[in-house]
Order: structure tokens, then C-alpha cells, then sequence
């Protein structure tokens, strides 16, 4: 066990630490969803891919730093230390762009990824719809190959973090629906200019409006803005899925979820931090992130042995959704009615009801786990190997 | 950074493993609920050098950490053996930085056996060292000693009986060493057979004063909290192994249990429940090497994951085998009699609880003046 630097990553911390003192004053105070500070945030995006923080996993030719896990979350820690924020397009930087570098042609990565790292052009993941969300091999989108190579889509996306800010959009959809449902999806590289697409906000619980509803009517896309093979968008979506897990995995402490935080809560009322009860609640709360944090130094020392993260990381989703929910009901019992109009708290309690489903459900989660690592067997399935047009037919069906 | 065992760690748990599988130490566990008497795995133990493990080279020991103790604690938990080395470990780790060499060194090569006889460290909220009542809840003051005599009476010792040296820990933070033939040993192993258990009675006994750094009895407190979690994370592994292979085999309405979602959530959740209580021991085996002034809370947050783990566990693997789980045709029932037995020793899980919520607000009022 050892949990220190090796003299190259103490060298490389110092390195990014220094220049986080050096650019500090540039940074942007707030997380504000305002165009001022959205502009703000994406300038200082841009200032830290000049710095070589902002893509420190992508490989050199493509405008990353050519990193590997380990320095990123050095990275995350020295951003977290300097009190700074982070870059603006996680999504795009995070998940999308490592699958235009595993699945894209040359062409779509020199053209796409520059702008996406300095964040000239913020992406957006259209996968999930308003039917297809566990099941999103399911979704109804459907792209139409026209004779010239071009494509027509129609459709509805929703759950779009930053939608409304975004140039590109990574889409999913369905190219052939008489095959069944895995086999055929294609992904695609939609302009979110284009005409027929529309961007709604979809408000939640804390009033704010983190995600959106993208409508496709009719949309048309030149030849060749497939990503990966045509009717082959399934694998395409699993690395996305894949870097969307390793970053949850990894990521609770990134949202400020830790134990030190909630115990500084806690002092706003001395006396509760005396109570048995609330002592009691906080004790098994602080237990699960701990138990989190170093799970993440476990995922991260398999990660440098080259192995893939596997389905366990579902399972730091789950414990961080389940504590962070625990936290903000025992912070709030303590803070009482004021507390659910504390920016931190109050939002804390309001968001995770959502965020329980996003990023897979608890329940799908749990599936996933229990079958690709305890190797038990899958629920029956009424859809295998059945062409996906006869499946939405006998679904009409039943419900008739 | 590296967060995961060594080759030899991964080694001395393998060996652990197959020393320990040469005796039935499960079924011993059972026959001994009718008063069979259970094998004595204490030579084992010698052989494999565990009596030494936390004692220094110098005093004829392993030198190891407190990590290869309880990587030592999973495997004996995963077959509820009976090696009284909860009560012996911790006591040589104070005796052995007292200087007591020619002892430490019997202790070592396991000729004699030592027993830590406990006390709680203050918390936070200013109460002082407290030990283990006979009944209810509120804890008593730990023993005193004045003039080389010590007085004070202390129950639920883990393997205190058949010890012939007690490390008692003061009212004060000291520590003494006490001939257990100077002193009154009540048998009191109850419910779990396979935990020896004694009631410590001191009357002026004669004591020797341990040399000791500030840290040293805290620091032997938080060993056993330790070992008390990594010898749960054994049986936890265990109940989900047998859990999941039953979940498999058994068949209702035409299909195996453990396609159902309720029962897969429910080996999930015990594998969950396993996989945080893991990284919480990889988190105190690094602590008590690397920064010891958050070993409290370390082994504190491991003891109540493992803890509240292995009461899920214990529990869901009776679910999971229907009502053959809950009778002694299966091994169930001894592992959920470890369970029940496990949370109410040494503070209990709730006092870790406890214990992590104090560590933490401390440093919380530190930061914050």
C-alpha cells in the first residue's frame, strides 16, 4: 500500500500546481449557468488545454497531454486544492472525445477534437429518449440513408446536459430497425445547428434546468457523419458508457461529497455535533465516502496496470448515490426548513432523486453487477434475437 | 501509488488459507454448540509464526503491520476459527514496544499466550478510558493502578481465559502488564462458542508499568477494532460465496433464484457491502503504516463497514437458502451467531460509529479555529 508520488508524478504535481498559482486570478468564481458565466467558464477551458490540463488522458497527436489515469486525478486534486473550477465540457472532453479517438474516422477527429478540448464548441450525448433509457438499445430515433450517402433523422433525445450551449452532438440512432435491436444503431456526429433541431429545457426539482429535450424533425446529415461502423453504434456506445463509469467511479469527491465537508456542516449547529443520534447518522455517512475514496485508489491502480475498469465501478456509483442522499437529509435535519434553500444543501437534497437514475439506474446497476461479476444468471428476455420493428409491433400489441 | 496487495501479502493469505483448511473448523464450530470440545489450532498458528506477527525482528518476531494481521484475521473469519490471537496480537504489539524482550520473545514463538484487556481511548466529547460493563450499555472507567497494584474489573475480554499475561490498559492511558494468575478470569464465552471470551477481575493485583509512547494504547485499541473488521470482511466473503452458488442451482417456477432481481439485488448489496468494507481495510492497513494520526479513524470506518456488512450478510444468506438457512443443517446459523456476537464486543459497531463522526468533527473544529 502506498499512496505516495513517485518523484516523476511529485515532479508533475509541482509542475501543475505552479501553474495553477500562476493562472489562478483567471479563473471564473462561479458555476453559474448564465451566458456571462458560461463564457467565462469556457475560456477558462481554454486556458487550461493551453496549460495541458484539460485533455491530460488524450494521446499527444490530438491536443492531449499523453497522460495516463494517475495524472489526471492529479490533476482533479491540484484543481480541487487551488479551489479553481474545472474545465467546462466534461461530457465532451470526459466521454466523447475519447470515443471519437477509438471509433472516428481521422477526418472527424482533426476536424472535431481541437475545438471540442479549447471548448470553441461544446458537445452534448444524445443516447437516452423519452423511451429508451434502461433499455437504450430500444431507442425509436431513426436515421434514413438517402441514395446520395446523406442522412435524414427523426426523433427525440432528452436528459442533454448542456444542449443549449453545445455545436455537436454524439447521437444514436436507429439505421435499421429490422434486425434486432443491438445490431441496428448507428452513431453520429449531428450539428446541433442544423435544420429541425430544437432544444427545450427540461427543469427539475431545484427549479434549475441542467438537462434538455432535443427534438429532430427531419434532419439532414452529410455522407459520412457515422461514427464507427454503419448499424455498428452499439459498440461505439459502450465506450462511451465505459469513460462514463470510470469517471462516476472516480468522480464524488470531484462534486465536493466528502466527509470533511459534511462534518464543517454539521459545526453550523455545535450541539447536534454532541447528539448520539446525529453522531451516529453522520459516523456510517462519513463510512461510506471513505470507503469510496479509496475504493477510487483501487480502481486507479487497476486502471495503471492497463486493466479495463469493470462492472464493480457501478457499484461506487450506487454507494455515492445512496450517501450523498443520506447526507443531505441528515444536513438538512440539522440546518431544519433553511436548509433546503442552502445552495449546497438544499440542492443536494433536490438533485438526487435524478441523479439516481442518471448514469444507469440503481436498479440496472445492480442487474449488471450481479450478472457480469457474480456470474448470475440474466431475468428472462422476451426481445432476444427478435427484428426490432416486430418488436415494437407486439409491444403495441400487448398494451392494446 | 499503489493501492492493492503485495505478492507476498497475497501469499500470506493463501498460505493462511491452506494451513487453516486442514482442520474442519466450520463443523467444529457446530459440534461445539453441543459442548464438543473445539481442535486446538493454537500449534497452527505457531507454525505459520502468527503469534509473532506484530513483534519486532529484534524480539524474535515477524516485524509485519497490522495489515498482514488482518489479511491473517479475513482468512480466520471465512471459517469462523478459533485462534485466540484478537486477545494476543495486540498485547504483544504493547509489550514488545515496552522493551519487555525475553517475554516478547516466548510470546513471540507462541510458548505463552497474552491478552489485551481492552479500554475505549477518549473521544471528543471528553469522556475518559472506559471498558466493556457486564450488562447494559454505559461503559465503565478502565482499571486504576496506584503504588504497582491494579484494581478494576473489565468484561467481554476476547481470550482472556487460558492467558497467561494480561495487558490491561489504565484509566489513564497507561498500560501494565499482570500476571493473569494474579488476577480473576471468569469464563464468559456466550452465544458464539468460537470466541473465547473471559471477565477480568483485578484486586490489587501486581502490576509492571509498560514504557510506552502517548499513542501506544489508542493505537492497540484501534488494532483490535481492526482485526475485528477484516475477520467480518472473511465471513462476509463466505456467505456471499455460498449465497451466490445456491442462487444459482436452486430452481423456482422454472427458472434459478438468482435470475430474480430480488435476490440478485440482494447478493449485490452483500458484495457492495463487502467491496467498501475491502477498501476501508486496504485504508487502515495504510494508515497504520503511513499516517497514524488518522489510524483511528481508519480502523474505526472499517469496523462499522465491515460490521453493518457482515449484520446484511449473515442475514440475507439465511433469505437467500429460505427457511433451511435458519436451522443447523446449514452453516448459516453460525456465521449470523458470529454477526450478532461480532457488533456487541470491543465498543460494539455503534461505538465505531461513534468514533468516525468524533475523529472527523474534530478536525473539523480544528480547521475551522
Amino acid at each position: 500500500m502506498d499512496l505516495n508520488d513517485t518523484p516523476e508524478l511529485a515532479e508533475y504535481r509541482t509542475k501543475v500546481r505552479a501553474w495553477l498559482l500562476a493562472h489562478k486570478h483567471e479563473a471564473p468564481d462561479g458555476r453559474g449557468d448564465d451566458e456571462a458565466s458560461v463564457a467565462a467558464r469556457r475560456a477558462w477551458q481554454r486556458r487550461l488545454a493551453e496549460g495541458g490540463l484539460a485533455a491530460v488522458t488524450w494521446p499527444a497527436e490530438y491536443g492531449g497531454a499523453g497522460l495516463g489515469p494517475l495524472q489526471q486525478v492529479v490533476v482533479n486534486q491540484e484543481i480541487g486544492r487551488a479551489g479553481v473550477p474545472g474545465i467546462f465540457d466534461i461530457i465532451g472532453v470526459g466521454m466523447l472525445g475519447p470515443t471519437l479517438i477509438a471509433h472516428g474516422s481521422e477526418e472527424q477527429k482533426q476536424r472535431h477534437l481541437g475545438p471540442m478540448l479549447t471548448a470553441d464548441e461544446v458537445w452534448c450525448q444524445l443516447f437516452s429518449e423519452p423511451a429508451a433509457g434502461s433499455d437504450l438499445a430500444g431507442i425509436q430515433t431513426r436515421a434514413a440513408q438517402q441514395e446520395d450517402g446523406s442522412w435524414r433523422l427523426s426523433g427525440q433525445k432528452v436528459w442533454t446536459t448542456n444542449a443549449q450551449h453545445a455545436s455537436f452532438g454524439l447521437l444514436m440512432a436507429r439505421s435499421n430497425p429490422d434486425v434486432p435491436k443491438h445490431k441496428g444503431l448507428t452513431m453520429f456526429v449531428v450539428p446541433m445547428d442544423a435544420v429541425g433541431v430544437t432544444v427545450r429545457p427540461l427543469r427539475q426539482i431545484s427549479g434549475e434546468a441542467h438537462f434538455n429535450e432535443v427534438f429532430l424533425d427531419d434532419v439532414r446529415l452529410a455522407p459520412g457523419s457515422e461514427v464507427g461502423p454503419i448499424d455498428g453504434g452499439w459498440g461505439v456506445g459502450m465506450t462511451t458508457l465505459m469513460f462514463e463509469r470510470v469517471a462516476i467511479g472516480l468522480g464524488g469527491e470531484g462534486f465536493g461529497w466528502r466527509a470533511d465537508r459534511f462534518a464543517h456542516a454539521l459545526l453550523a449547529d455545535e450541539a447536534c455535533t454532541r447528539d448520539a443520534e446525529t453522531r451516529h447518522r453522520f459516523g456510517e455517512i462519513a463510512t461510506e465516502f471513505l470507503a469510496l475514496r479509496f475504493t477510487g485508489y483501487r480502481m486507479l491502480t487497476s486502471l495503471q496496470r492497463g486493466q479495463i475498469p469493470g462492472a464493480e465501478g457501478a457499484l461506487a456509483k450506487v454507494t455515492t448515490i445512496r450517501a450523498a442522499i443520506a447526507a443531505g437529509d441528515l444536513i438538512c435535519d440539522v440546518l431544519g426548513p433553511e436548509g433546503l434553500s442552502d445552495e449546497r444543501f438544499g440542492e443536494l437534497v433536490s438533485d438526487m432523486p435524478g441523479l439516481k437514475s442518471a448514469g444507469g439506474t440503481e436498479e440496472i446497476l445492480r442487474n449488471m453487477v450481479g450478472e457480469r461479476v457474480l456470474g448470475l444468471p440474466p431475468e428472462p428476455r422476451l426481445d432476444k434475437g427478435i427484428p426490432f420493428s416486430e418488436l415494437r409491433a407486439r409491444e403495441r400489441e400487448a398494451v392494446a | 501509488m499503489n493501492f492493492a496487495l503485495s505478492d507476498e501479502q497475497e501469499f500470506l493469505k493463501e498460505a493462511a488459507r491452506s494451513a487453516l483448511s486442514r482442520v474442519k473448523t466450520v463443523e467444529a464450530a457446530r459440534s461445539a454448540l453441543d459442548g464438543a470440545a473445539l481442535p486446538d489450532l493454537w500449534p497452527t498458528a505457531v507454525e505459520a509464526g502468527w503469534p509473532g506477527l506484530l513483534v519486532s525482528e529484534a524480539n524474535g518476531g515477524a516485524e509485519l503491520s497490522a495489515l498482514e494481521a488482518m489479511l491473517v484475521f479475513e482468512e480466520l473469519g471465512r471459517v469462523l476459527a478459533s485462534v485466540p490471537l484478537l486477545g494476543h496480537l495486540p498485547a504483544t504489539f504493547l509489550l514488545d514496544r515496552s522493551g519487555a524482550a525475553d517475554l516478547v520473545a516466548a510470546l513471540a514463538r507462541g510458548e505463552t499466550r497474552a491478552a489485551f484487556v481492552p479500554a475505549r481511548p477518549p473521544s471528543d466529547l471528553g469522556e475518559g478510558w472506559t471498558v466493556e460493563p457486564a450488562i447494559g450499555m454505559t461503559r465503565a472507567p478502565a482499571p486504576s493502578c496506584s503504588g504497582g497494584k491494579v484494581t478494576g474489573a473489565v468484561s467481554w475480554v476476547p481470550d482472556a481465559p487460558g492467558a497467561e499475561h494480561l495487558v490491561v490498559v489504565l484509566d489513564d492511558g497507561r498500560a501494565v502488564h499482570v500476571r493473569a494468575s494474579d488476577a480473576i478470569v471468569e469464563l464468559a464465552t456466550v452465544y458464539d462458542v468460537t470466541r473465547s471470551l473471559g471477565h477480568v477481575t483485578l484486586e490489587g493485583a501486581p502490576a509492571t508499568l509498560l514504557e510506552l509512547g502517548d499513542r501506544d494504547a489508542a493505537a492497540a485499541w484501534y488494532i483490535a477494532q481492526a482485526l475485528i473488521g477484516a475477520e467480518s470482511i472473511g465471513a462476509i466473503e463466505v456467505a456471499l460465496e455460498v449465497s451466490v452458488a445456491y442462487a444459482k442451482e436452486r430452481h423456482t417456477f422454472g427458472r434459478a433464484i438468482g435470475s430474480y432481481q430480488a435476490v440478485k439485488h440482494e447478493l449485490v448489496e452483500m458484495l457492495r457491502g463487502l467491496d467498501n468494507a475491502r477498501s476501508l481495510m486496504y485504508y487502515a492497513g495504510w494508515a497504520a503504516q503511513d499516517k497514524p494520526d488518522e489510524f483511528p479513524l481508519a480502523a474505526s470506518a472499517l469496523r462499522v463497514a465491515a460490521g453493518r456488512a457482515l449484520d446484511h450478510a449473515a442475514r440475507a444468506q439465511i433469505s437467500v437458502h429460505g427457511g433451511i438457512g435458519a436451522t443447523w443443517e446449514h452453516d448459516a446459523p453460525l456465521y449470523f451467531r458470529r454477526a450478532q456476537l461480532s457488533r456487541r464486543l470491543l465498543g460494539g459497531t455503534a461505538g465505531a460509529a461513534d468514533r468516525v463522526a468524533g475523529e472527523l468533527l474534530t478536525a473539523a473544529r480544528a480547521k475551522a479555529a
